[in-house]
C-alpha cells in the first residue's frame, strides 16, 4: 500500500497524474510479460497492473479475452501471475497491482490468496467482478498483510455506494478508486467528452471517499488519457498495451512508444 | 429442516447465491429486485401473466400417468407405485422454458425496456424467449455458443422465424458459458435499455428467485393435479438439473413437505470420472461463475472446466445457487446419468409411452429405476413419483435418430 500511496503523493507534488498500465500476464509467456512490464515502468508507468488470466473474462473485450486464451492455453494463472509479480518485485519498485476475476481467488481460498500475494511483493488487488458488497472476506484477508483491494465505481453507481467505498476506506487499505468511464467491456475507444466527464466524475468520487481517483476502459491514446486525466488522479491504459503486444510479441518497442507518449500528456 | 430462504438476506441461499458482477450492473440489479417487489406483485401484472399462461401457453399442464414405463422399470411393482410425468413438453413452444421467458419479458416491457437479450444452449430459452418477444412486441437478440448453433440448427432456424437475431458466439468453447459471457458483455454496454433475460435459476440475486418464482407453477400444479388424482403428495418429486430452472421450479411446489424427497439428475456425459461431463454438484467445488456462488465446474487455479453432455441444456459448468443450497442441506440428492443412459431412456420412454422426451428429461428417467428402489425403502412401500418431463425431444432428434436406431441396425 504506501508503494501505491507514495506515487499518489509523487505525482501530485509535481502536478501531474498518475499513469496505471495492464497487461495481461503469460501473454505471450511469463518471461516476456516481466520483460515488458518493466519496460513500462522504465518509460513512465506509476502503477503496473498485472492481469490474471481468467477463462470466463465476462467484464473484459476481445482484446484483453484473447489474450487470456491464450496464456490459459500455455498453463498461464494465478500461479503464473504470482511469479512474475516476484520476479518483477525483485528488480523494481514499482507499485503491482494484481487485477483479475474472484474465481480463481476464492478457489484458493481468500487468507491463502492474500498470503501468496503479498508475499509475491503485490501492493493491491483489483477484482472485476467483486463489488463492494460482496468484499469484506478478501478486504479482511488482505487489510491484516497490508494488501489493498482497488474498488470499481461505474457511471450508473448511486452516492450512497460511493459513500460506502469512502467507509470502507476508513477500515480497509484503499489505495485508490477506479473509475470506469462508460458502461462496457474493456477495450472500446472513448469519445473525448466522454473522457472528459469521466474525469470530473472520478473528481467528485475522490471528493466523496477521499481516496486517489483514476479513470480507466476507453483510454487508447495520450489525446484521451490527457483529457480524461485533466480532473483525475490518473489514467488506466489496457487494451491497446495488449493488443500491441499481440501484433508484435516478440518487441517491446512498440509497447515503450505508448507508455512514453502517454507519460509525457500526464 | 433448514430453510431454503433468507428473508432477512435476499439473494442468498444458505452460503450460497449473491451478486458478483462488475459494478455497472449493480444499478440494473436493483433496478430489476425493485420491478419484480413493485410491478411483479401488482394484481396487473399477475392477471397478464395468468392469461398469457392458459390462454397463450396452455396451461395447466397434464399429469400423465406413464404405466407402462413403470413397469418396465419394475416389474414387480415393489418399488414403483406410481409415476406421473408433469408435462412440460406441451407447453407452447416445447419446453418449460416458456413459462420464465414470458413473465420477464412482460416484466421487463412493464420497466420500460426497449431491447431483450438472451442466451441459450439447447436453443429452448432462445426459442422461448424469442416467442415472448415477437408476442409482446420487442426485439430480441440471443447470443448462442458456434458449437451450439452448429448442432441445435432447427431452434436456430426457429429463433430466425420469430424475428431475433441470433448471434453466434466464436470465443472459448463456444457454447453456453460463452454465449453467457457474451450476454454479460452486451448488457454492460446497453444496460440502460436492455433486459438480460436469464434462462437459469443463476445469475446474480435478483435472478435465481425471480426465475424460481416464475417457474414453480410446474411444482404448484404438479401437487394440486397429485393430490387430485391420488389423494395425497407424492414420494418423490425428480426433475433434471443443468442450471436448474425446471428442477426448482418442481421442488418449489414440494420444499415445505418433509415427507416429499427431491432428488436433481445430472448429466455425467462419458462418466464423472472422465473429464468430459456435467455433473456440477456431484463433481464440482464451491466456486463464483457468472454471479454468483455456487458449485461449479472449475480446475484447481480457478478457472472454469468445460462442460460435455450430450445433451446441449444440461452442458453448463455451473448451477443455480438454490441447488447447493438444496444439496449442502440434505434437502435434496443429486445423481447423475450418462450420455449413454439418456439416449437409452429416450428410447424406452418414446416406445412405452408414446412420448419422446428432450434429451434433457431423458436423464432422470434414466435414474428413475435408482431412486424408486432408494424411496420405496425408506418409506418401506412402493412410491410414487412425479417427474417433471422439462421439454420435448423434437430438437434431440438427428441424435436420437443416430444413436439410438443406429444402434440397433447393428
Amino acid at each position: 500500500m504506501g508503494r501505491i500511496d507514495d506515487v499518489f503523493a509523487k505525482r501530485a507534488a509535481e502536478g501531474k497524474k498518475v499513469l496505471v498500465t495492464y497487461l495481461c500476464v503469460g501473454d505471450p509467456d511469463a518471461e516476456r510479460s516481466i520483460a515488458l512490464a518493466l519496460a513500462c515502468a522504465e518509460e513512465g508507468a506509476d502503477v503496473l497492473e498485472l492481469g490474471c488470466p481468467f477463462s470466463d473474462p465476462s467484464a473484459d473485450g476481445v482484446a484483453i479475452a484473447r489474450a487470456s486464451q491464450r496464456a490459459l492455453a500455455r498453463g498461464g494463472g494465478l500461479a503464473e501471475t504470482l511469479e512474475v509479480a516476484r520476479a518483477i518485485r525483485e528488480k523494481s519498485d514499482v507499485p503491482l497491482v494484481l487485477f483479475g476475476y474472484y474465481n480463481p481467488l476464492f478457489v484458493r481460498g481468500e487468507q491463502d490468496a492474500a498470503r501468496a500475494v503479498a508475499n509475491a511483493g503485490v501492493d493491491a488487488l483489483l477484482v472485476v467482478d467483486l463489488p463492494i458488497d460482496e468484499s469484506t472476506p478478501l478486504r479482511e484477508a488482505c487489510a491484516v498483510r497490508n494488501v489493498g483491494v482497488v474498488p470499481l465505481v461505474a457511471p450508473t453507481t448511486k452516492l450512497d455506494r460511493i459513500e460506502k467505498i469512502g467507509l470502507f476506506a476508513n477500515r480497509y487499505p484503499v489505495p485508490f478508486v477506479y473509475y470506469v468511464s462508460m458502461t462496457g467491456v474493456t477495450g472500446g475507444a472513448g469519445a473525448s467528452e466522454v473522457l472528459g466527464k469521466a474525469g470530473e466524475e472520478a473528481k467528485r468520487v475522490r471528493e466523496v471517499t477521499k481516496r486517489p481517483t483514476v479513470v480507466g476502459f476507453g483510454i487508447d491514446s495520450a489525446d484521451r488519457a490527457r483529457i480524461a486525466a485533466e480532473h483525475a488522479d490518473g489514467v488506466v491504459v489496457g487494451s491497446e498495451i495488449v493488443r500491441r503486444i499481440e501484433k508484435d510479441p516478440k518487441s517491446d518497442a512498440a509497447v515503450r512508444e505508448l507508455v512514453r507518449d502517454l507519460r509525457a500528456s500526464l | 429442516m433448514p430453510s431454503s430462504h433468507h428473508p432477512q438476506n435476499p439473494g442468498w441461499y444458505g452460503p450460497y447465491g449473491g451478486r458478483f458482477v462488475s459494478e455497472t450492473l449493480i444499478p440494473a440489479l436493483d433496478e430489476l429486485t425493485e420491478a419484480i417487489a413493485g410491478i411483479g406483485t401488482s394484481e396487473a401484472y399477475k392477471t397478464e401473466l395468468n392469461a398469457l399462461l392458459t390462454n397463450y401457453v396452455g396451461r395447466p399442464t397434464p399429469l400423465t400417468e406413464a404405466h407402462r414405463l413403470a413397469r418396465e422399470i419394475d416389474p414387480s411393482k415393489k418399488t414403483i407405485g406410481r409415476l406421473f410425468f408433469k408435462r412440460e413438453d406441451l407447453c407452447h413452444t416445447g419446453a418449460h422454458k416458456i413459462n420464465n421467458a414470458i413473465g420477464q419479458v412482460l416484466l421487463a416491457s412493464k420497466m420500460g425496456k426497449t431491447r431483450i437479450i438472451a442466451e441459450t444452449g439447447a436453443g429452448q430459452h432462445g426459442v422461448a424467449t424469442a416467442t415472448a418477444c415477437a408476442l409482446i412486441g420487442l426485439p430480441c437478440e440471443v447470443y448462442m455458443g458456434a458449437e451450439d448453433v452448429k448442432r441445435q440448427a432447427p431452434n436456430v432456424g426457429r429463433m430466425k422465424l420469430l424475428g431475433a437475431k441470433v448471434i453466434a458466439v466464436e470465443s472459448g468453447s463456444k457454447t453456453l458459458k460463452d454465449a453467457m459471457n457474451e450476454a454479460l458483455r452486451d448488457w454492460v454496454t446497453n444496460v440502460a435499455t436492455t433486459h438480460y433475460c436469464i434462462g437459469s435459476a443463476a445469475g446474480p440475486h435478483p435472478y435465481p428467485e425471480l426465475v424460481a418464482k416464475l417457474q414453480s407453477i410446474i411444482g404448484t400444479e404438479a401437487r394440486a393435479q397429485l393430490m387430485e388424482r391420488t389423494g395425497r403428495l407424492p414420494d418423490a418429486a425428480v426433475a433434471c438439473v443443468g442450471g436448474g430452472s425446471n428442477a426448482i421450479g418442481m421442488f418449489r411446489g414440494f420444499l415445505a413437505a418433509a415427507s416429499v424427497k427431491l432428488y436433481g439428475v445430472e448429466a455425467a456425459g462419458h462418466g464423472v470420472a472422465t473429464d468430459k461431463h456435467a455433473a456440477t454438484l456431484t463433481a464440482g467445488r464451491v466456486g463464483i461463475l457468472h454471479g454468483s456462488k455456487s458449485f461449479v465446474l472449475c480446475d484447481e487455479g480457478g478457472q472454469i472446466k468445460e462442460a460435455h453432455s450430450i445433451s446441449a441444456g444440461l452442458d453448463y459448468p455451473g448451477v443455480g445457487p438454490e441447488h447447493s443450497w438444496l444439496k449442502t442441506s440434505g434437502r435434496a440428492r443429486y445423481l447423475s446419468a450418462t450420455d449413454e443412459e439418456a439416449l437409452a431412456a429416450a428410447s424406452l420412454v418414446a416406445r412405452t409411452e408414446g412420448i419422446i422426451p428432450a434429451l434433457e428429461t431423458s436423464h432422470p428417467i434414466a435414474k428413475l429405476g435408482e431412486i424408486a428402489s432408494e424411496v420405496a425403502k425408506g418409506i418401506g412401500r412402493p412410491a410414487t413419483i412425479v417427474l417433471c418431463l422439462s421439454g420435448r425431444g423434437d430438437k434431440d432428434l438427428e441424435t436420437l435418430l443416430a444413436r439410438c436406431l443406429g444402434n440397433e441396425a447393428n
